[in-house]
């Protein structure tokens, strides 16, 4: 009787704190961007206007929306460098798609495509003759940033289609496009990976790669799709954003990966993979972006900017480890 | 002139009657367990000692606390007549201790030069630079002392196992060492690689190097060995000249567990179960690597014990059927079907279960919830429209923590809170949960307190009384012989022997297991 009591409570205790600390550093991270507001809407002129608020949560759709699929992409305990060159390619072809006189839904559609068959690529290599994701990565990172500028020539291309711009640059009920897309993304996520099976068998894989394969997940077709929906993010992103700047540049997005790893890891989800919610990348997300908007209002300088959000991230990522010593 | 010699023999008999080491009260747990309870061992200058014992005897852990990897809670270790305390490795080493491990652990990439001095200070030039020269030749000196010919400038990575063997027992040399500990140091040679492992060892002896050798292979210890100690649960047993003792003997000191407090199993008569049809059967099946040839049926209702050492080939043999590792040959049938099975999820569709043996490792996911981790296999059967059924999930769940007696605050605990009896019952929860024909344990229940050990007795027992097969993997001698009907003993990677359990004993099988009678 006393061992088993004796066991339950030292099994149990760390257990608990482990808990604790992890709502505490989800909790944690919520309570330092509420507090970054505050003082931000204390010192910084304007920073509570609508118009303000509305700025910030239009400049962070883009990085959101890689975000999301790059939580996917970490809780499986790997990484995706190439989003930011998806966005560029996949802007690109989808504004020389349209400006051929294809329907712009369509465009729009095959960019989101591309960045799907990108994404597939970076995961099948991973997943099959399982090479390290961050070389893979780095690879089409590099690969596919090419690949925009042979075909646009090195040169933005002009965007003409109305449709197209509202994606990027309209607004519904007096609200920015792109806010919509990214809550629709966060919206869909969640649901991804709390009520189905391909969610759970992320956080699966992330927990016991090994385990998983023992429990008959097929670990390869999982892997492929988790970086394959983060590709196709990436070109949902990148259509947006061609939409927004009313043309496809190749050279966008130039560092946009290290900006949504950065949103990934402040909101809690651990490199090692296994652990975190989609709810706190936008978390992560939005103390970037609350971070820069303010900074800027601020009369910051840029270069300083730069030197304090640095800071953030590697302050973000002791928290992590702490975390995961637990 | 005479007089001389006999005096320098006295000396020699006087000196060899200090122990170089003396291990006494020594004793160690990890995490609650004790591994060690009260060990002594004293080891003589220019003497081979083998330490003998069963899997999880505490062989290891004591040669660990010898080489300075784990200090003892409590006990003294006396080195040349005073008593140390080493923080690490690195300190027993410099005083002349080293351990050649089962595993080879040298660089693959670099030369023998540079891993036979790996440890010890390059020499260097002025400018601070390596003097290559200088490595290979004192390589070269070392290697020639123990007779082997290997250049010193050839990279590791193109040597034989042997051969990367005759490097690691030259690094232990360049170290100076008094002690040698080898552990298995036979498990991947080839007899004639043995032969020259025994001259060198008997060189090394002459030389006044003292060898603390760990073996299974009785052939082994009597030839080169002047002492045994046998270890057994974590408690010395005895200890003494091997000239006075025998096989029989040894083995007979390494199995005296008990088994009566044990759960009890009636045994399934063996003629009900041949009226059955096997539901599972192996025709001559071999895999790339270990397992040789392996023919046995699995009847429905039967609990088959596969006994063996560690390395015996049982793990991969299990693998192999689950299709987590290569069939080179042979055939495997499935009522009767012949298949191919090359993933787990096509043996789970076939009606195949796994409990591997690492639950941590291959198990857990340590991330998820109790709940998550029983279903995870059959979590495709709880969609509705891609949706997951959370309400369905629970009420399963529970049901399975019921059924199996899983100790946890709720279903949505989290699994790493559980003791490992209560992981282990999560992880024989999940496969009962694919509603298996065969059941594949591997270990069932290692690490697992004895309440709990019974408890899982119980649970594999009322599954074969519904009907399942069962083939479990045990290293405990008592625990597969009293849950077994029957009892496969395995050995270098082929079946040596089976035995119906009423006519089993420890000691028999440890005969087949360790090769002794063939």
């Amino acid at each position: 009787m006393q061992t088993t009591n004796l066991q339950g409570a030292t099994g149990k205790v760390p257990m608990n704190r482990k808990k604790l600390l992890y709502y505490f550093n989800q909790l944690g991270m919520l309570v330092i961007l509420v507090l970054l507001c505050a003082a931000m809407a204390a010192f910084a002129p304007h920073f509570t206007e609508v118009g303000n608020v509305l700025n910030v949560l239009k400049q962070v759709s883009i990085t959101a929306i890689l975000a999301a699929g790059m939580t996917l992409v970490i809780l499986t305990g790997g990484i995706d460098l190439s989003v930011g060159s998806t966005l560029a390619l996949s802007g690109v072809v989808s504004v020389m798609i349209t400006n051929a006189g294809v329907h712009p839904v369509i465009a729009m559609l095959a960019g989101a495509a591309v960045g799907y068959a990108a994404g597939a690529i970076n995961g099948y290599f991973t997943a099959v003759p399982k090479l390290p994701s961050f070389i893979v990565t780095l690879g089409s990172m590099t690969y596919l940033r090419g690949l925009a500028y042979v075909i646009s020539g090195g040169y933005p291309l002009v965007l003409t289609n109305g449709t197209f711009k509202f994606v990027g640059a309209g607004y519904i009920l007096g609200i920015p496009t792109p806010i919509y897309v990214m809550a629709i993304v966060y919206i869909i996520m969640f649901f991804v990976l709390k009520y189905t099976m391909f969610g759970r068998q992320v956080y699966a894989i992330g927990g016991n790669e090994e385990a998983a394969r023992l429990t008959g997940i097929k670990v390869e077709r999982t892997l492929i799709n988790v970086y394959s929906i983060s590709g196709m993010l990436a070109g949902v992103a990148g259509v947006v954003m061609a939409g927004r700047l009313f043309s496809g540049q190749p050279m966008v997005g130039l560092g946009a990966e290290l900006d949504a790893i950065a949103a990934v890891i402040l909101g809690g989800t651990s490199f090692a993979g296994g652990f975190g919610r989609i709810q706190g990348t936008i978390i992560g997300v939005l103390i970037m972006g609350v971070l820069t908007n303010g900074l800027t209002l601020l009369n910051v300088d840029y270069y300083w900017q730069l030197i304090v959000k640095g800071g953030v991230i590697v302050v973000a990522v002791l928290l992590d480890r702490l975390r995961s010593r637990g | 002139m005479e007089t001389l010699k006999e005096r320098i023999a006295d000396v020699e008999i006087v000196a060899a009657k200090t122990p170089i080491m003396k291990l006494e009260g020594i004793r160690k747990s990890f995490s609650g367990v004790h591994v060690l309870h009260q060990v002594h061992l004293d080891l003589y200058k220019g003497e081979v000692h083998a330490l003998m014992g069963e899997n999880g005897a505490g062989k290891s852990t004591l040669m660990k606390i010898m080489a300075g990897v784990h200090k003892p809670d409590s006990g003294t270790t006396l080195y040349r007549g005073q008593e140390v305390h080493w923080n690490n490795p690195m300190e027993a080493r410099d005083q002349g201790i080293s351990v050649i491990h089962q595993e080879i652990s040298l660089s693959p990439n670099l030369s023998i030069g540079e891993n036979i001095l790996m440890g010890t200070k390059f020499p260097k030039n002025r400018m601070g630079l390596i003097k290559w020269n200088e490595i290979y030749e004192k390589a070269e000196v070392i290697l020639r002392s123990i007779g082997s010919t290997l250049n010193p400038k050839v990279s590791v990575s193109t040597l034989s196992v042997a051969e990367q063997q005759m490097v690691e027992i030259a690094r232990a040399l360049s170290f100076n060492s008094e002690i040698l500990i080898m552990d298995e140091p036979t498990a991947s040679l080839t007899d004639k690689e043995i032969e020259k492992l025994f001259t060198i060892v008997n060189d090394l002896k002459k030389k006044g190097v003292s060898i603390v050798y760990i073996s299974h292979r009785m052939d082994e210890i009597f030839r080169i060995s002047d002492r045994y100690t046998v270890l057994r649960d974590g408690h010395f047993i005895n200890s003494g000249p091997i000239a006075e003792t025998n096989p029989d003997h040894l083995v007979k000191l390494m199995v005296g567990r008990e088994i009566k407090d044990l759960f009890q199993r009636n045994v399934t008569k063996p003629s009900e179960l041949t009226n059955r049809k096997p539901v599972l059967e192996l025709k001559h099946v071999s895999d790339k690597k270990t397992v040789k040839d392996v023919s046995f049926k699995l009847y429905p209702g039967e609990i088959v014990g596969l006994a063996g050492l560690v390395g015996a080939g049982r793990t991969e043999l299990v693998r192999t059927i689950f299709g987590t590792s290569k069939l080179t040959q042979g055939e495997i049938l499935i009522d009767g079907q012949q298949v191919r099975i090359q993933s787990p999820s096509e043996a789970m569709g076939l009606g195949i279960a796994h409990v591997p043996e690492s639950r941590k490792e291959q198990g857990l996911f340590p991330n998820l919830s109790v709940k998550e981790n029983i279903l995870m296999a059959q979590i495709r059967t709880y969609r509705s429209a891609g949706i997951l059924q959370y309400g369905k999930m629970d009420a399963d769940a529970d049901g399975f923590i019921q059924e199996l007696g899983i100790k946890t605050a709720s279903r949505e605990q989290n699994v790493m809170g559980l003791s490992g009896g209560n992981q282990q019952k999560v992880v024989i929860a999940r496969w009962l949960s694919i509603s298996p024909k065969v059941l594949l344990l591997d270990e069932p229940t290692r690490g697992v307190d004895i309440g709990a050990k019974t408890e899982i007795h119980k649970i594999i027992s009322k599954l074969a009384e519904k009907g399942l097969a069962v083939l479990m993997i045990s290293s405990e001698l008592p625990e597969i012989l009293s849950v077994s009907d029957r009892i496969l003993v395995m050995h270098e990677g082929k079946i040596r022997a089976e035995l119906p359990r009423s006519e089993a004993t420890q000691e028999q099988i440890m005969y087949y297991a360790t090769g002794e009678i063939k």
